[in-house]
């Protein structure tokens, strides 16, 4: 049974349709790359995965279980599915390590503790576990988003998904992100990601989902899916991104 | 005791209110006049100058109004110049509004981005010149919604004018029940004449702020 | 006409009495106007409803009366609706309802300003409204306006000279009674209202202090 399970998904907003009937299937362990032009959908999908969009049409399951519609509280939600944003949006308030730690404790009622210790094995996880008392502010791009990966694992997550979380790095800043995406994939999370970085989505994705006007136009192994695109709408976007 | 009808009060408190009117238009007008003197003497001038100013407002941002008045009213007295409580209402509010402009202008015309001010000098503009055609067109555009929002403080701040015996709203509520013995309803009624006049001019500066920076740019 | 502060000497001990009440009116009124004012911008950043309005329409009415006003209606309305208060009492009531309205709208765009960011973020960690309020909205909104709330405290305080209206035996108060006995009137009005000042002075200097320390997070790395 997939993990994620997502059939004839539809969201529209106001007269603009966004999604058009969305079926999608993701294994446990799987790395999907969702990538297309702006417009196309993507991100929209992403944020209906974990109903921070609420889709009008369809049915979304987790291992199973509705989702959608209530079924499932936030609470319940964050521990079944992550999020990590384009613009980071660590809390600036609070030390990484309070960033971390808010959830479990607040959400999951995790002794402190206990959270602690938690918070910091996934802050080593990222390579971020020297500035536990840092604040955001003093932090670089790359070193916040590292973080809110952290937070976002923090809560075990079967599904960590992630919205272009490169896209807002400096270039010399995007390797290091990337690179731990890449040890989560080969621990064997699932992943589902929105990107642009189509070398990140060629080498380390076990699937690629190409979105176009509010269809799935194209979906294979990556490999094929760049050196072979079947559709000339994905001929054209390959082309203008590489 | 006299027996007062509900309209007997709202009548003299429509009265005493012309007053509550006068006195704002008078505390307004002149402390936009020397306000705008102030603001002028405060970006431009030489530096002691500046420095006057900027304690002139510190004064009257940083103490009482009640104080103020007090100083213009018995103060005044004390000195051997006898004032009535019109004069030193109106001057006290005068001054007052003045500092308070004086202040809220001068963040306006900081406002106005600095190349403003390079571009006219390198055209030849005097001080006075880019402020008359430059600076302040632009300044006054961002000054319009905190100007109006400070006339409802003057309206307000006209009640405490009652406090030295000036006869407006506040004090004909006070005048009346002592006469009539009916607090509730007559403050209540003081205050729905303040909410009257302050409401609609609150409103007005949000709608222009609105119009003037667009929802949600912050 | 001639000035003579002497004459003030012997009543040291009055303007002492007027300037503790003056502080401690402006301390508790500080600390309950704020934890009001945080429990009106929650109810009111919410779904509109009753409570909302309702509240809506508190903070509009007090923003848009003087503070004298308010303070007779509830000192001279209250005992005749059959409620007793104290002139200390109704002063303190009044000043915290003014100071709770006022700084509830200041708070309100605070939280306006919350980037939908934040928001997202707290909810896709699955904390409730009331968690994400408490624990990410609230502490960043107040730092965001924090400049107002001073300037806000600040007004309150210098607003409390009107409480002597009511007799209650603020600085204001001593600067009439001495004034009523000595007839120095420019004199005591003027030490008076310069004693105001310093405490204008020291109240924001105070509030820049505890700003530092509570919003250190803001500065970046250095």
């Amino acid at each position: 049974m997939a993990l994620v399970s997502v059939k004839d998904l539809h969201k529209s907003f106001g007269e603009l349709e966004v999604l058009k009937g969305i079926d999608l299937e993701v294994e446990a362990g799987e790395v999907v790359a969702i990538i297309g032009r702006s417009g196309s959908g993507k991100s929209t999908l992403l944020r209906c995965l974990n109903q921070l969009e609420r889709h009008d049409w369809g049915t979304i399951l987790l291992a199973g279980q509705r989702l959608d519609g209530g079924a499932m509280s936030p609470g319940e939600l964050s521990q079944n599915v992550g999020m990590v944003f384009q613009s980071f949006n660590l809390f600036p308030h609070k030390t990484v390590i309070e960033n971390v730690m808010l959830a479990p404790v607040v959400v999951k009622q995790t002794p402190r503790d206990e959270a602690r210790k938690v918070a910091e094995r996934v802050l080593d996880k990222v390579g971020m576990l020297e500035k536990v008392d840092a604040y955001p502010a003093q932090l670089s791009g790359g070193q916040q988003q590292r973080v809110a990966i952290a937070r976002a694992l923090a809560m075990q997550p079967k599904v960590l998904l992630c919205d272009e979380v490169t896209s807002a790095l400096d270039p010399e800043l995007v390797g290091e992100v990337l690179h731990v995406l890449e040890n989560l994939a080969a621990e064997g999370m699932t992943l589902i990601l929105v990107t642009h970085e189509m070398t990140f989505a060629r080498d380390v994705s076990h699937r690629v989902v190409f979105m176009h006007q509010g269809h799935i136009h194209e979906e294979g192994d990556p490999q094929t899916l760049f050196s072979r695109p079947s559709t000339p709408e994905l001929g054209q976007f390959i082309a203008s991104i590489l | 005791m006299i027996d007062f009808t509900l309209w007997d009060i709202v009548r003299n408190l429509l009265l005493a209110g012309r007053w509550t009117v006068v006195l704002s238009l008078i505390a307004f007008t002149g402390g936009a006049v020397v306000g705008l003197i102030l603001t002028l003497l405060r970006m431009g001038g030489l530096w002691p100058v500046r420095w006057l100013v900027r304690l002139y407002v510190d004064l009257f941002q940083g103490t009482p109004l009640l104080m103020q008045l007090f100083l213009a009213y018995f103060g005044a007295a004390a000195l051997g110049v006898d004032v009535s409580a019109w004069t030193a209402a109106s001057v006290a509010l005068t001054l007052f509004t003045s500092a308070f402009l004086c202040d809220i202008w001068r963040g306006c015309v900081e406002a106005v981005p600095s190349g403003q001010w390079q571009a006219a000098r390198v055209l030849g503009l005097n001080y006075l010149q880019s402020m008359r055609h430059v600076i302040l067109p632009q300044a006054l555009r961002l000054a319009v919604p905190p100007t109006v929002g400070f006339s409802v403080q003057v309206i307000k701040g006209t009640a405490l004018a009652s406090v030295i015996g000036f006869v407006e709203l506040t004090k004909a509520g006070t005048m009346l029940n002592n006469a009539a013995f009916a607090p509730f309803t007559i403050f209540a009624l003081v205050a729905l004449g303040y909410f009257i006049l302050c409401y609609p001019l609150s409103r007005y500066a949000r709608y222009l702020e609105k119009k003037l920076y667009g929802a949600g740019i912050r | 006409m001639t000035l003579d502060f002497s004459t003030l000497l012997p009543y040291m001990d009055e303007i002492l009495k007027g300037l503790v009440t003056t502080v401690w009116l402006t301390a508790v009124t500080t600390f309950a106007g704020i934890a009001l004012a945080i429990i009106v911008a929650y109810i009111r950043d919410g779904a509109p409803g009753v409570a909302s309005r309702l509240l809506g329409a508190y903070v509009e009415v007090t923003r848009n009366t003087p503070f004298i006003v308010q303070l007779f209606f509830l000192f001279f309305g209250l005992p005749a609706l059959g409620v007793p208060i104290s002139a200390t009492v109704a002063a303190l009531l009044a000043m915290v309802l003014n100071l709770g309205a006022y700084t509830a709208e200041i708070l309100r765009a605070g939280l306006d300003s919350t980037t939908r960011g934040q928001h997202e973020a707290a909810r896709a960690l699955g904390l409730s409204r009331l968690q994400s309020f408490r624990h990410v909205v609230l502490v960043p909104a107040f730092s965001r306006v924090y400049p107002s709330l001073i300037s806000q405290c600040i007004i309150v305080m210098l607003g409390s000279a009107v409480v002597s209206q009511i007799s209650v035996f603020d600085l204001t108060y001593a600067a009439n009674f001495i004034q009523s006995r000595t007839f120095r009137g420019f004199e005591v009005y003027l030490v008076v209202t310069l004693i105001y000042l310093l405490l204008a002075v020291g109240l924001r200097l105070a509030f820049e202090f505890v700003g530092r320390r509570l919003f250190a997070f803001r500065q970046g790395a250095v």
